[in-house]
């Protein structure tokens, strides 16, 4: 065996610290043994399939038996809200974004909301935008929840779930990039409503999503429902009840299994989803199953609402989607020319020739920005993991004066302790994924 | 590395590479280093849609050790440099990395004291992709560029020749930071 | 906080705010658009702002928001806390903001937690601002409670200066707010007194300062490219 920098043991103040490469598991065997301590503390580095993104855990096992677990978090950091200090409110949205990449409309709604807030046009916002944001959040739900599943099912192994649950995610993305532009990472939700009006033709691409969804979104029901080995994975693992729930903080589908049917959806309602008929959708086991089949049927809530949706948008053709005061308003337009998306040749026309007013507001708004009154805003959401919430901090500047984000997964994930002490290794992957945390919003 | 790194130069030796290179594209096998909103598209390319598993490399290892090619897809933080370099190190000969999007090529859009601005600072980069993130077809068009590359890659006394050769017009070449004259 | 009459009131000020209610001047915005120096020839580099926040407001507030002042007025008196625990309160675009005295803040956190009008079962979490211009005060930890039992929001603010960056921690009352305060401790450097582990969660162990303060540069690195260089975002010429 040659000799790897990497494997080696060496003595800390804890006790021996044992890094194995292959090969010489008998290494750690033969030191424990010395010692007489069945304590063995293991870390499943930030690395791993089936840790849900960079996530480090640090697990204390006795046999199979995890005395303790603990999170290591922060391999994501990016600084995003320190970033979002130095640019102007609307490019604030494009980085916000990229926080939770597996909802990134709901990133945006919250800050867009926390900025409405401060602006004082949260009255204003065009009907039109309103419901343009409740179909792409809803739609963004659909595609969060898929994802849990998909990856979820990955890594107990059940892999036809993680790809039945990426084909259908597809049919999300191709319904974002048509109304978007892009799959993923929209900067679509802009302060003041949505950046660009519903392309022609995406009401009956909706409407053939919302059909072919009827009859895919049984199967994951018809796999893993009544599935005995999915069943004996994910019953009464990572049991947390409601007083534990409401202890740590957790919210989202977790709170939701414990029978608890608490959603700011419909405890305060935002962007108008007062007007849509749906339910909140609970279970009463508190365990990771509970959870899995909340969010199955909250994805079956969720295309309720795309059909609603659409079917109000069907009647709002050429209403406007961005608020009326031009001084805010983001000005240019998006539109698809010979060489692909590019501006839109009758915004420039219109203000190169036809209105000064027009030029001067596009100049001041794209360079300048728009300047928000001094105060701080806190709208939370329901995005698919819980409450999120954007505290908005303005100093009366063009920039964001200080921007948090109360990820919904960074309090979540709180809970892998609680979950996990006394279960087994397994059912810690089977907890966490449960909890559903995206490591981008952790992070931040 | 083995029997094929000990040929003496010449037509058998580039026969073997030729067959050595064509096994190995055909086969290789990426290990999981997915690590924000690009690992999502890594995962999409290798799901039903846009399958990887038609140029072979389905199956993404989740031990370097047996992997062949490393996909850093997201945003590489500071605190996760470390690690980075430590799986890189652990990846056995001939090993290639892909960085996958514009965060792991350049620090993309985070200019900032978290993210470390391109793995090249960490790791040796044979395949930068631009993209936030890129489409699955830009990771596939990267991965079948790279394919060529991997096609093409010399055994033996030819990788020591083309090693040299690189270092040498490496040490004569003007620095980026040295270039002028328009931008494109 | 300066007496502020009609004729000093800064030009700024939000219209709506009656001349005589209490602005609250947090420090001052110099020059436009970067530009200092002889390079400025449109004058706008002179120009002074003071940057102004909503003042405290005063008893009655409207609707609920006078529920919940009365209800923890009265849990003040019942538990023998002095009613200067609450600094002061912010009532801003339908929000309300108690400023609390952060030795009392546990208390008055245990209290918004267990009394029955109050009710604020859920902490959604602590956030760190750094105000450098507030004097004294350079240092808030921004607590927001929510309360499921009767639907609404309040936000707790308690400030504490630079030189003493100290706040009782809280997680004895909320356990949420374990991972949030160490939060705040790493990017702030605000440290928890009472909190049951307080070290770094984003950063690595060994990072020195605390990233989101306003003091600590962006940290980026200029982008050259062919003899052009594009200083990163903190150092560009940029509205102010």
């Amino acid at each position: 065996m040659t000799q790897d920098m990497y494997a080696g043991t060496s003595e800390t103040t804890e006790g021996k610290v044992f890094t194995v490469s292959g090969q010489d598991w008998d290494s750690i065997v033969s030191g424990i043994a010395e010692d007489a301590d069945e304590r063995v503390v293991v870390n499943m580095g930030p690395q791993h399939p089936s840790t849900h993104g960079v996530l480090r855990l640090i697990l204390e096992l006795e046999g199979e038996t995890v005395t303790e677990a603990r999170c290591g978090i922060g391999y994501l950091h990016t600084g995003i809200e320190k970033n979002m200090e130095f640019r102007s409110w609307v490019q604030g949205v494009t980085f916000c974004t990229r926080m939770d990449y597996l909802s990134p409309f709901f990133n945006e709604t919250t800050y867009c909301l926390g900025v409405e807030r401060l602006l004082d046009i949260e009255d204003d916002i065009p009907e039109k935008a309103q419901v343009m944001r409740v179909l792409l959040m809803e739609l963004n739900r659909i595609s969060s929840h898929l994802v849990c599943i998909a990856t979820g099912g990955m890594e107990i192994g059940a892999l036809t779930v993680m790809t039945i649950g990426f084909r259908e995610r597809e049919l999300v993305l191709d319904l974002f990039e048509l109304i978007t532009g892009l799959r993923m990472n929209h900067g679509f939700i802009r302060p003041g409503g949505v950046a660009q009006d519903l392309p022609p033709g995406a009401l009956d691409e909706i409407r053939g999503f919302i059909a072919l969804m009827k009859k895919r979104l049984p199967e994951y029901a018809a796999l893993c429902n009544a599935n005995p080995i999915f069943r004996g994975r994910l019953e009464n693992v990572g049991h947390l009840e409601l007083d534990g729930c409401l202890a740590l903080g957790l919210t989202g589908p977790v709170l939701r299994s414990t029978g608890y049917p608490w959603d700011l959806r419909k405890s305060e309602p935002y962007s108008g989803y007062e007007d849509y008929d749906f339910e909140v959708q609970t279970w009463d086991t508190s365990d990771s199953y509970g959870r899995f089949r909340v969010r199955l049927n909250e994805m079956w809530e969720s295309l309720k609402i795309v059909e609603q949706a659409a079917n109000r948008l069907a009647g709002l053709e050429g209403a406007p989607v961005m608020v009326g005061d031009k001084k805010i308003a983001w000005p240019s337009q998006l539109a698809i020319g010979s060489d692909g998306m590019g501006n839109s040749l009758d915004h420039i026309r219109h203000i190169m020739g036809e209105s000064m007013e027009a030029l001067i507001h596009h100049f001041k708004i794209v360079t300048e920005g728009f300047r928000v009154p001094a105060g701080q805003a806190y709208v939370p959401i329901e995005s698919p993991r819980g409450e999120l919430g954007a505290h908005v901090v303005s100093d009366g500047g063009t920039k964001p004066f200080r921007v948090h984000f109360r990820d919904p997964s960074f309090t979540n994930l709180q809970a892998t302790g609680v979950m996990s002490d006394g279960g087994q290794v397994a059912d810690v992957i089977v907890a966490i994924a449960s909890i559903d945390p995206v490591m981008g919003g952790v992070d931040r | 590395m083995g029997i094929e790194e000990k040929l003496p130069s010449g037509v058998l030796l580039t026969t073997v590479e030729g067959v050595a290179g064509y096994m190995r594209k055909a086969s290789f096998w990426p290990a999981t280093f997915g690590l924000a909103c690009c690992a999502i598209e890594m995962m999409t390319t290798g799901g039903p849609k846009y399958d990887l598993a038609r140029f072979g490399m389905e199956v993404f290892r989740a031990s370097p050790r047996q992997a062949d090619l490393m996909i850093v897809a997201g945003r590489v933080s500071q605190k996760m440099a470390p690690v980075l370099r430590q799986i890189y190190d652990q990846m056995p000969e001939p090993k290639w990395v892909l960085a996958m999007g514009v965060c792991a090529s350049s620090g993309g859009m985070f200019n900032n004291y978290a993210v470390v601005q391109g793995v090249d600072h960490v790791v040796p980069v044979d395949m930068y992709l631009p993209g936030c993130p890129p489409r699955p077809e830009m990771l596939i068009d990267a991965i079948l560029k790279l394919h060529e590359q991997v096609q093409t890659r010399p055994l033996g006394a030819n990788m020591a020749a083309r090693i040299e050769e690189r270092e040498n017009a490496a040490l004569k070449a003007l620095p980026t930071s040295e270039m002028k004259g328009l931008m494109r | 906080m300066s007496e502020l009459t009609p004729e000093n009131t800064p030009e700024n000020a939000p219209a709506e705010l009656a001349p005589e209610s209490e602005i609250q001047v947090v420090g001052q915005r110099e020059g436009m658009f970067g530009v200092r120096g002889t390079g400025d020839t449109s004058g706008f580099g002179g120009l002074v702002q003071p940057v102004v926040f909503p003042g405290l407001a005063s008893r009655p507030f409207d609707g609920w928001h006078e529920d919940v002042a009365a209800a923890l007025d009265a849990a003040l008196a019942g538990n023998g806390l002095a009613p200067s625990a609450v600094e002061g309160v912010v009532v801003h675009r339908g929000e309300i903001t108690f400023h609390v005295r952060r030795e009392d803040l546990p208390a008055v956190a245990t209290l918004f937690r267990d009394d029955p009008d109050l009710r604020f079962e859920l902490c959604a979490g602590v956030n760190g601002v750094n105000y450098p211009e507030d004097t004294g005060r350079e240092l808030h930890a921004v607590y927001h409670l929510l309360s499921m039992t009767h639907n609404r929001r309040v936000r707790l603010e308690v400030s504490c200066p630079d030189g003493d960056p100290h706040i009782p921690s809280i997680v004895a009352t909320y356990p949420t707010n374990d991972w949030h305060e160490r939060e705040t401790f790493d990017m702030f450097g605000i440290v928890f007194d009472g909190h049951p582990s307080l070290t770094r969660i984003l950063m690595p162990d060994d990072w020195p300062g605390h990233p989101q303060r306003k003091d600590y540069p962006l940290g980026g690195i200029p982008v050259e490219y062919k003899g052009g260089s594009v200083p990163p975002p903190d150092q560009r010429r940029s509205y102010s």
